[in-house]
């Protein structure tokens, strides 16, 4: 029983950190250009809702996931607007934001689909491309999702931002906009593209849900899991690597309880201190880092030419 | 003196009738967002026009639904002065939401406890309760922000999920109802209820509590040293350190006193409407917060006035949903829309204000209010010096 519990435990663990992933990724980019995007809860939440709404009408789930990329980048549109733009107070809006999109996707569901959460897809299907392994193969007995956040999102985010000129301009408007400026980056601009990628990766994130887990739309859908990847970016200190290996730690953390708690003798700890683990954690390793967070330089602060 | 204080807002005082006051501001906000909640509402297959009327208008034509909206305000009324005394510090609370939550769990607690006890013990002790736990969950960002200078948005926002976590922990656990088996605590003690105010209505003593809480509030910013400091401190760290103001505990104070007000309400949730702690207490009263006080400008007779609007909005759009079958959803739309404009105008203000107006990289006008840290990252390492001093 050792080896499949093993390996059925490494596939849940992708598996539930896939829309970690997009999420982290996402606000990563956000941050790293300078901007607390707090509407990540609400972008995943739309891109959840808008992913389902459209596949179940179109019938066809790739639509449905264009949807919510599209729906995302609007919402980076929005955040950009506010904060770039008119220089807006970046938490407030995206609270605001949060506010707003959890409104409107809940709002639209009831006009839709009369709030009804029977409504069902065919969920996108597993691959199994590693069948013939027997039992290990089981841990890549994934979503087509899984295999995009993991092989070719993360990697090519961390390109981008780490080795291409754009991701070099995503950083120094993030860090030092005066300077930025001065050497001729468009600040307004790059921010605005990293609002707007990083709120493409949130959609996807939470259309994760609907698309493939669950196949259905169903109220509190994202239940906090923005906030968990604002928690995560932290955690990896604004780099990618180290916000995905949070986000890993903490799906393993998360399934390994989840399938700890049906044996006896586990059942005692509840189950919600696993769950308060990232934002305690993260409020922890600030503390103890104190004086030495390297926050992103123009952490929270709108650039105006002077 | 001028309803709302546009003198906080922006360094200067300005005509009421000038389209940058903030009671124009404001307006201006409230008919952009109805412009832009038409779509919606057309959607929906109603007349936008009918459809505000049902929002704003009907609550009020009826005594039973003006009474409801004084009861949706109430919750409001507690976490807007909340998170309106931090803004004013420069202290970004984020976690009224959570703030609130240990609140409603401290006054269940002594909720339960409390039964032979007569109400006039019974009341203070919740609330004072409360206020503590509000406080004490308040404390740990407070202190990382004077401290070490670690921003406080996310530690207090990351605070929230953890409250509920809490909340549902012990409802699932400890507290689950011993007889019905549901998550809900057992039911607080008979002398533990804030009696209603009129016979046969929902409005509860908190509503008292809260209007009281507001004007005290108002009292200390307006009118006292420690409110003309913490009002410093939020316009100008740099400079109210120079006047010799102790910034890191104006601050702490703020935060503290943010917490426990945060917590009161929870305390009226439990007391006067669920008799109970559960799972649902709060939509997002936290967060419908930092609407109020945005909306209110930050003072304290704007966060009245905009916390009664906003119960007006939440009767109202329950209302629209059985007159006109417009999802009652678009009531949370309308906030989120709100405070967008809200923020996206005040920050247009301040850019016509302080268009060449530049002392030192300090912006003068109302940075506070709209656009972010005022050159945060100096004044929070510039507090620790302060500190060590």
């Amino acid at each position: 029983m050792t080896f499949t519990f093993v390996f059925d435990l490494l596939a849940a663990t992708l598996r539930n950190a896939t829309p970690l992933v997009y999420g982290t990724v996402g606000e990563t980019y956000s941050e790293r250009s300078g901007v607390l995007n707090l509407g990540i809860e609400g972008t995943m939440y739309a891109g959840a809702f808008a992913g389902f709404a459209v596949a179940f009408t179109t019938g066809s789930p790739l639509l449905g996931l264009l949807a919510a990329l599209v729906v995302g980048v609007l919402a980076g549109a929005v955040m950009g607007l506010l904060t770039v733009t008119l220089g807006a107070n970046q938490h407030v809006s995206g609270i605001g934001l949060t506010i707003g999109l959890i409104g409107i996707s809940e709002f639209a569901n009831r006009l839709l689909f009369q709030g009804g959460e029977l409504r069902r897809i065919e969920p996108m299907p597993l691959l199994e491309p590693l069948a013939f392994l027997g039992a290990p193969g089981e841990i890549f007995h994934q979503y087509g999702l899984t295999y995009i956040a993991f092989l070719v999102v993360v990697p090519l985010a961390w390109w981008v931002l780490q080795r291409s000129s754009f991701g070099l301009e995503i950083r120094a408007v993030g860090d030092n906009p005066e300077a930025a400026d001065a050497a001729g980056i468009n600040v307004g601009r790059t921010r605005y593209l990293a609002l707007m990628i990083g709120g493409a990766l949130m959609g996807i994130g939470g259309a994760f849900f609907t698309l493939a887990v669950l196949g259905s739309f169903t109220l509190d859908i994202i239940a906090g899991r923005g906030w968990v990847c604002v928690a995560l970016v932290i955690f990896g200190r604004w780099r990618i690597g180290r916000g995905v290996l949070g986000a890993l730690l903490f799906s393993l953390l998360f399934s390994l309880q989840f399938r700890l708690r049906i044996l006896p003798g586990f059942g005692e700890l509840p189950f919600e201190v696993l769950l308060a683990l990232p934002y305690l954690v993260v409020i922890l390793a600030l503390a103890l880092s104190g004086r030495n967070v390297a926050y992103p330089g123009a952490y929270l602060k709108p650039y105006r030419r002077s | 003196m001028a309803l709302f204080r546009p003198a906080s807002w922006t360094g200067r005082r300005r005509s009421i009738l000038s389209p940058w006051s903030s009671p124009a501001l404001v307006v201006l906000a409230v008919l952009i967002t109805f412009v832009l909640t038409a779509g919606p509402i057309l959607l929906a297959g109603a007349n936008p026009i009918a459809a505000y009327v049902e929002f704003l208008v009907v609550p009020v034509t009826s005594g039973f639904t003006a009474i409801e909206v004084l009861v949706s305000a109430t919750p409001i009324l507690f976490t807007g002065a909340a998170v309106a005394i931090a803004f004013r510090a420069g202290y970004w609370n984020i976690g009224a939401e959570g703030q609130l939550l240990l609140g409603a769990i401290a006054g269940a607690g002594v909720g339960i406890l409390v039964g032979g006890l007569p109400a006039i013990v019974a009341l203070p002790a919740m609330v004072a309760a409360g206020a503590l736990a509000g406080a004490a969950w308040a404390l740990v960002p407070a202190l990382l922000r004077v401290r070490f200078g670690i921003d406080e948005v996310v530690t207090t926002l990351l605070l929230n999920p953890v409250a509920l976590l809490v909340v549902n922990g012990l409802l699932h656990g400890p507290w689950r109802d011993p007889v019905t088996g549901f998550p809900e605590s057992p039911r607080i003690a008979a002398a533990a209820e804030f009696p209603a105010l009129l016979p046969g209505s929902r409005l509860h003593l908190g509503f008292v509590i809260a209007m009281a809480v507001v004007a005290a509030a108002w009292f200390v910013l307006a009118r006292t040293p420690a409110g003309l400091r913490l009002r410093a401190v939020g316009l100008s760290p740099h400079g109210a350190r120079f006047a010799g103001i102790d910034v890191s505990g104006t601050l702490l104070r703020a935060a503290l006193v943010s917490g426990a007000v945060a917590g009161i309400a929870g305390v009226s949730e439990v007391a006067g409407i669920q008799y109970r702690l559960t799972g649902g207490l709060s939509p997002g009263y936290g967060y419908t917060g930092i609407v109020v006080a945005t909306l209110g400008a930050l003072s304290m007779p704007g966060v009245a006035l905009a916390a009664l609007f906003l119960g007006d909005l939440t009767v109202g759009a329950s209302s629209a949903a059985r007159a006109l079958g417009i999802p009652s959803q678009l009531g949370a739309v309308t906030q989120g829309v709100l405070l967008l404009t809200t923020v996206g105008l005040l920050a247009l203000r301040r850019n016509r204000l302080t268009r060449g107006i530049e002392i030192g990289g300090e912006t003068v006008a109302g940075d506070v209010a709209a656009g972010g840290l005022p050159s945060a990252a100096t004044a929070i390492s510039e507090e620790g010096e302060v500190e060590q001093e």
